[in-house]
């Protein structure tokens, strides 16, 4: 096995690690803002929370699907058209999203803000679905023949491994954004939201070991379930964690399920990063679905200086707004009026001249 | 269905798309990040009022470019499979450093900036938003260098009928990529200059209806402010005249840079791509004029057609070669040429479908290569042409009272974007039949090349590229319409919709509001910023 696909092998599992780590608990908080949050100034406060970060935590997964478009354009090639349908889906969810975040706060209408209070939390739960879907498939596979196209029609990929992908996703995202919550904010809604978290933890990451223990089963590879024995542990301890009020320590906790679990998952089909259902001949593997060395090696070297400055430079935003936010904080949305004279009564009222 | 058609339809268009939002984030970005500078220097409050609301507007459309430039990602690998395997060894490269070396500063540093006002010292403030803003001129060079290397493959060896990367320093110093860097950058600062001309000029314009600016017996501007209307002092004035004039000079300044860098380009693209420019000029026959007018059916693709009514001799010979005699081959020239390297059937693969075995047309549409490259220019000067009498115009202190003008200057800040989407189309659709254009010149690789029909996924369904473009259509309107209502509301609301404290107070803005680029607020736990 060489080393250089491998270690990228490793590096893409580290990126989606990352994006579902940090875009796991925004994307979360997207899909609690209308089941969650009870009024106006809670929705705000909700959006706050993720605020500053949630563009930052996106460029994860862009960055892992560059780097496997650098790494190993024939699994990009192959994951994405394959996916084509499911795809569009979780682009249209994003785009939502993001344009809701920023728009909705502009105009001062309960219509405006609800319209996009329901782009956050469908575009959140779309994206998170797909995305879960398609990280399914990578391991269970797909119904690609030998150049690595999908047949079968545009939704050949459709097996119960996708909606558990899904599901699985969504549900990591909830509680995971529950604990987040109880972390950064005060009041009323931390209270609730530990509550939330001791209530649903339990089925919210069932999904998400259902998934690896399947694929344990399938693949039966030994430290599988020495990484899912930590996975549970990790999980127990994040719940008795919560319910002794130590935020922090839960929510990292939840961190632990997730790049333990994350593991697990991409441990085990290697060295296969996308099979085939057709023909186990037609895999596609670290080996041949990679770049030259040359370029992985560029990569690399690229990878080594820009991945410690990303880390970096996000702990240090997340330093910066590590204040808990509470209701109280947020300062009243105020409307304007256009800057023109609005009648023909209006010129003139009150003005003073003056030569320059 | 043949999904490329649908599939060339659907990238032209996101693209197009993505790129009315991108000059307008790197030009308004930079220039934002300079008024700001200047407020920090001078404490002039002016300067923190324009950083305010040109800021706003940025954010506005930044969102916008966000949200788009995801599917650009993911698209080469939807629609585009076996593009992305083909070239995946040397392309997914600069596109992975893209997002770990560009978007994740922008993104990340962006955000300190917005949230940052009041929790982050002014110099770090400040900074942040410096870097955000390299952040997007970074993601400008190597997405370009991507694409230069479509243009222009360099830096590859074939090895079992795949370009393969062996020579990281040619990709990233690909001339066409440093020509086509430079020249995307003052057309974004053409886009800016424009916005901030065309906005800062209604904002006068609606200053003098209101009665509250008038015109002295000299024809200077008397300032006047107005107690009614939130936000229009004097400080008011001061700023949009302030941002008017940087507009028209920045406008100008980057058309100059503009056409030396498409010059620049030109030159290259004569001996890289010398079917493109051969069809931009629609110059069917060898020769060395360049036509200013030409009539007949510019479309036809076969040249019978196609009168030049007006040339300037020996030009086309300059813009190619620097000297007026050297001949330049035709259309007519270079099509044999091109059918005896490249051949004239697509190959009898069963991969290409339908196409399989066609004959191959290597003339681009003229229509859109010749008038896109007229449009680009034209569009581009016209801005320029505008803004000089703008300066003009102005140099009194106020615009004119004129209706019309005014509606003039707001719609020709259409004319940048205009050029810019112009160019690009131009540019790619130039390229066509290939994807990966082959450079019959001893500077890129001959027989690195990838047609376009070849390009896109094979797995991939008719129907499901028209549902995608549907989809994807569909919102881009919307979203295209909400944003230039927002854009619109928040213009129109002038200073205090971007800064809502100057609403409140009676004539805060002679006085200076405590608004002076001091140390962070000890109450900072008020979030000075939030959504
Ligand atoms: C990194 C690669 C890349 C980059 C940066 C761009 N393009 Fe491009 N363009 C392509 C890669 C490409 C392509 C994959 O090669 C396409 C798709 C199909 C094709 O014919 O070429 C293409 C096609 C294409 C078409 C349709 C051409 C046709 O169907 O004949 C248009 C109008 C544009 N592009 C416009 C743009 C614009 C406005 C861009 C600026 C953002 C741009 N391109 C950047
Ligand atoms: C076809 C190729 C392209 C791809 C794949 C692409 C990809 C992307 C992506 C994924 C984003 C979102 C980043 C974020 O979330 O912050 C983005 C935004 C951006 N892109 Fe593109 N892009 C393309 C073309 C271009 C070109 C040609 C330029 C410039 C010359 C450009 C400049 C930018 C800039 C400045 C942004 C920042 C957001 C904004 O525009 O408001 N892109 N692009
Ligand atoms: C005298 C002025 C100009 C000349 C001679 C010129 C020339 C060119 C040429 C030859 C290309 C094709 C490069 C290629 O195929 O790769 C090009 C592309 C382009 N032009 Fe211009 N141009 C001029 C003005 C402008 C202006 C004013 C704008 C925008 C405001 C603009 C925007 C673009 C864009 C966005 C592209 C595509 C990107 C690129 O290839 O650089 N151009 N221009």
């Amino acid at each position: 096995m060489d080393f250089l696909p491998t270690l990228w092998f490793i590096l893409i599992a580290v990126l989606w690690t990352g994006y579902l780590f940090l875009e796991g608990f925004d994307l979360g908080v997207g899909m609690l803002i209308k089941v969650f949050a009870r009024d106006e100034k809670e929705r705000r406060l909700l959006l706050n929370t993720v605020g500053p970060v949630w563009d930052g935590n996106e460029v994860w997964l862009l960055t892992a699907g560059g780097a496997t478009f650098a790494a190993f354009p024939f699994w990009y090639a192959s994951l994405f058209s394959a996916l084509y349908i499911p795809l569009v889906f979780v682009l249209l969810g994003l785009i939502f999203r993001a344009v809701a975040f920023e728009y909705r706060g502009k105009v001062h209408s309960d219509t405006w803000r609800t319209v996009w209070d329901w782009a956050i939390a469908l575009g959140s739960f779309v994206a998170a679905f797909g995305i879960g879907a398609m990280l399914a498939l990578t391991t269970t596979g797909l119904p690609l023949n030998e150049n690595g196209d999908r047949v079968g029609g545009p939704f050949a990929w459709f097996t119960w491994y996708a909606v558990l992908g899904g599901l699985a996703v969504v549900g990591f995202c909830l509680v995971h954004a529950s604990a987040f919550l109880a972390l950064k904010t005060d009041g009323e809604v931390r209270i609730r939201a530990r509550r939330l978290v001791a209530r649903w933890l339990p089925l919210g990451l069932l999904p998400l070991a259902a998934w690896v223990i399947a694929l344990a089963v399938l693949n039966g590879k030994w430290f599988s379930w020495l990484l899912i024995a930590v996975a549970v542990a990790a999980a127990v301890a994040a719940w008795v964690a919560n319910s002794k009020d130590r935020e922090g320590f839960s929510f990292l906790a939840m961190g632990l399920f997730l790049v333990v679990g994350s593991a697990a998952i991409f441990s085990a089909v290697f060295p296969v990063v996308l099979p085939s259902t057709l023909n186990a001949a037609w895999n596609l593997t670290v080996e041949n679905a990679s770049s030259s060395a040359y370029t992985l090696r560029l990569m690399s070297i690229v990878a080594a200086v820009g991945v410690p400055l990303v880390l970096a430079y996000q702990a240090w935003t997340y330093w910066i707004f590590r204040k808990r936010i509470s209701v109280d904080h947020l300062p009243e949305p105020h409307d304007f009026a256009p800057a023109v004279g609005l009648s023909a009564a209006a010129p003139s009222a009150g003005v003073t001249g003056g030569a320059v | 269905m043949d999904p490329l058609d649908i599939a060339r339809w659907q990238f032209g268009i996101v693209t197009v798309y993505h790129f009315l939002m991108v000059p307008l984030t790197i030009g308004l970005g930079t220039l934002v990040a300079i008024l700001q500078t200047t407020w920090l220097r001078t404490g002039k409050e002016e300067y923190l009022r324009m950083t305010k609301f040109w800021g706003k507007l940025f954010l506005i459309n930044f969102i916008m470019g966000v949200a788009t430039g995801i599917v650009q990602e993911f698209q080469f690998g939807m629609a585009w499979s076996e593009y992305s395997r083909f070239v995946g060894d040397v392309f997914g490269a600069p596109l992975a450093m893209e997002a770990l070396l560009a978007f994740f500063v922008e993104s990340t540093f962006l955000g300190l900036w917005i949230f940052g006002w009041k929790k982050l010292p002014p110099r770090i403030h400040l900074a942040c938003l410096w870097i955000a803003v390299a952040g997007s001129i970074v993601s400008a060079y190597f997405i370009l260098v991507a694409n230069s290397w479509m243009q222009h493959p360099v830096g590859v060896e074939m090895l079992e009928g795949r370009p393969v990367m062996v020579d990281a320093w040619a990709v990233f110093t690909n001339n066409t990529a440093l020509v086509a860097f430079f020249h995307t950058i003052t057309g974004a600062l053409a886009v800016a200059g424009g916005f901030l001309l065309g906005i800062s000029w209604y904002q006068l314009w609606r200053r003098r209806k209101d009665g509250i600016d008038t015109v002295g017996a000299n024809g200077r501007v008397v300032v006047g402010s107005s107690d009614s209307i939130p936000g229009r002092d004097k400080r008011d004035h001061a700023m949009w005249i302030k941002s008017l004039r940087i507009g028209a000079v920045v406008a100008m300044i980057a058309f100059a840079g503009s056409a030396i860098s498409g010059d620049l380009s030109g030159k290259l693209m004569f001996e890289q791509q010398p079917m493109k420019m051969a069809a931009a000029e629609a110059a069917c026959h060898d020769g060395t004029s360049f036509s200013i007018l030409s009539i007949g059916d510019v479309g036809s693709r076969d040249c019978s057609d196609v009168v030049a009514v007006m040339e300037v001799p020996g030009l086309l010979s300059f813009l190619a070669h620097n000297d007026f005699t050297t001949e330049i081959k035709g259309v007519n020239t270079l099509v044999p040429e091109y059918q005896a390297k490249y051949g004239t059937h697509l190959p009898d693969d069963p991969m290409l479908g339908e196409r399989a075995g066609t004959e191959i047309n290597y003339v681009p549409i003229m229509a859109v290569t010749y008038w896109g490259f007229r449009m680009m220019i034209g569009f581009g000067g016209l801005a320029a042409m505008a803004a000089g009498v703008a300066l003009f115009l102005t140099r009194k202190g106020t615009v004119p009272a004129s209706k019309g003008l005014m509606r003039l200057a707001l719609v020709g800040i259409m004319a940048p974007f205009g050029a810019n989407a112009a160019g690009w189309i131009f540019t790619e659709m130039g390229r066509q039949p290939f994807v990966v254009a082959p450079n019959p010149a001893m500077s890129g690789i001959d027989q690195v090349f990838m047609f376009t029909a070849a390009a896109v996924s094979p797995g991939v369904s008719g129907g499901e590229v028209i549902f995608s473009l549907v989809a994807l259509t569909t919102v881009y309107a919307v979203l295209l319409v909400v944003e230039v209502v927002l854009l619109t509301k928040y213009i129109r609301g002038g200073v205090v919709s971007a800064m809502p404290e100057l609403g409140h107070g009676p004539d805060k803005g002679d006085g200076d509001g405590g608004t002076h680029p001091g140390g962070p607020e000890a109450d900072d736990d008020v979030l000075a910023f939030a959504y």
